[in-house]
């Protein structure tokens, strides 16, 4: 075993240090030590999306980064985007058009499509398509997901 | 995933000591979209694992330096697809970058990456090579300049040495006007590999310079020197032989999963074709 590194991050704005193992990646840091089990874990090389996080402002597949990577950067997953108990205006649209079935994807798809609002406010469908396309859904969602993030769009973002 | 070291140099000298310690014990980490798929599924198992992100002297990103585009080892797809300057004297470059993976995939991915694990269907690595880039690599001896073109053996090996960094990638801006271009096939719209990828540039001579990836064991260039591909008034009897031409070195596996031999050496022209057509066009100012 090589021995473990000491590492500071601030996760959803909650300054977090910790000792992670090298080959322990963000993924399995947020969930099995930080308890922010909203990330979730899928295919484990960067094509479904599931475990989607925001790493100093840019999204990513929280499966292929490792924790010390992170050392020292800002972390937003799921748990982070609305205040305790609250959801915002995307969330609430992804409930109101039935885009969450089974709902194990949605994490990662809310935290690609919030991420797609903060770059193009007002995305085309052919944005959208190409902006969730690192998010895989196999109940087959992709239309409701879509209208959900236009409807957000449209009532004023995420 | 296996166990490892990390480390985090601070400098160049000090990754080099690093690699030149390790040998093949020691793997370089850029984006890892690539490096940690392969730690998990045990087809790499490092002693050492080198972060090169903290490396302050490889930024930053994508600056202008002596009449070439200097690309730091540890820029991201994501940079390079939205950068002014790539967008416009790389053109082909820009929309190669903005197909690679996913967003999620282009916030990490490294251009250095891309090229250094020498995939076939590496989606830059065609326009890399149409533009003439260079990779610069440090290693014990010093710095050394050498052509992409030189750099790819086959599939996940290349002429890099286990003690040499990539740090950066390079491409001379072109002093004429170029058109260029790049396409793709994959399987499905959106996050998959390429099945053919292919990037095009015609400048004002007449000279067609054209490299296909994913239909062999390493992207492959081809020039075309005649002028008749770059006239778009040329009769199909001229251009079709010298079109033709630009294939002969494409042999792609009839083992692969993602497209059978015949799809991808018909796909290879048609998509040459329309590389080629929108080239031209963007070299007229069209």
């Amino acid at each position: 075993m090589s021995p473990a590194i000491p590492i500071a991050l601030t996760v959803n704005g909650r300054s977090r240090t910790l000792d992670v193992a090298p080959h322990h990646t963000l993924l399995e840091v947020l969930r099995d030590d930080l308890a922010l089990t909203g990330t979730k874990e899928c295919c484990l090389v960067g094509e479904c999306g599931a475990c989607t996080v925001r790493l100093d402002g840019r999204i990513v597949d929280s499966c292929l980064v490792l924790a010390v990577e992170a050392d020292g950067g800002e972390v937003t997953t799921i748990e982070g985007l609305a205040p305790e108990g609250g959801l915002t205006r995307l969330q609430g649209a992804f409930l109101d058009k039935g885009a969450v079935q089974c709902g194990f994807c949605i994490p990662g798809q809310v935290m690609a499509a919030d991420d797609l609002l903060r770059r193009s406010p007002h995305p085309t469908v052919a944005e959208v398509e190409e902006g969730m396309a690192g998010n895989l859904c196999r109940c087959g969602c992709y239309a409701q997901i879509t209208e959900a993030i236009l409807a957000a769009a449209e009532e004023g973002g995420r | 995933m296996h166990t490892f070291a990390y480390a985090r140099p601070a400098t160049v000298a000090e990754a080099l000591a690093i690699l030149a310690e390790h040998g093949p014990d020691a793997r370089v980490l850029a984006g890892g979209t690539d490096l940690v798929i392969r730690l998990r599924d045990g087809s790499l198992r490092p002693r050492v694992v080198v972060d090169i992100k903290r490396i302050a002297e490889l930024g930053p990103g994508i600056r202008v330096a002596d009449g070439r585009l200097v690309i730091a080892a540890t820029t991201v797809m994501a940079e390079i697809a939205a950068d002014e300057r790539v967008r416009r004297d790389f053109t082909a470059l820009a929309e190669a970058a903005a197909v690679v993976g996913s967003v999620q995939i282009r916030n990490r991915a490294t251009l250095a990456g891309n090229v250094c694990n020498a995939s076939p269907a590496a989606d830059t690595a065609p326009s890399l090579l149409v533009y003439g880039a260079e990779v610069v690599a440090a290693g014990p001896a010093g710095v050394r300049r050498f052509p992409v073109d030189d750099l790819f053996v086959r599939s996940g090996v290349t002429t890099l040495a286990p003690a040499e960094l990539v740090t950066a990638i390079e491409l001379p801006i072109p002093a004429g006007r170029l058109g260029a271009a790049h396409a793709r096939r994959t399987r499905r719209r959106g996050h998959d590999l390429a099945s053919v990828t292919l990037a095009v540039a015609v400048d004002a001579a007449g000279v067609t310079r054209l490299a296909y990836g994913s239909v062999g064991p390493r992207p492959v260039l081809v020039v075309d020197e005649s002028g008749v591909l770059a006239d778009a008034a040329a009769p199909d009897a001229a251009t079709a032989p010298a079109f033709e031409r630009l294939f002969a070195a494409a042999s792609p596996s009839p083992r692969s999963m993602r497209a059978g031999p015949e799809y991808r050496l018909a796909m290879l022209r048609v998509l040459g074709g329309r590389a080629l057509r929108t080239a031209i066009a963007r070299l007229a100012g069209e």
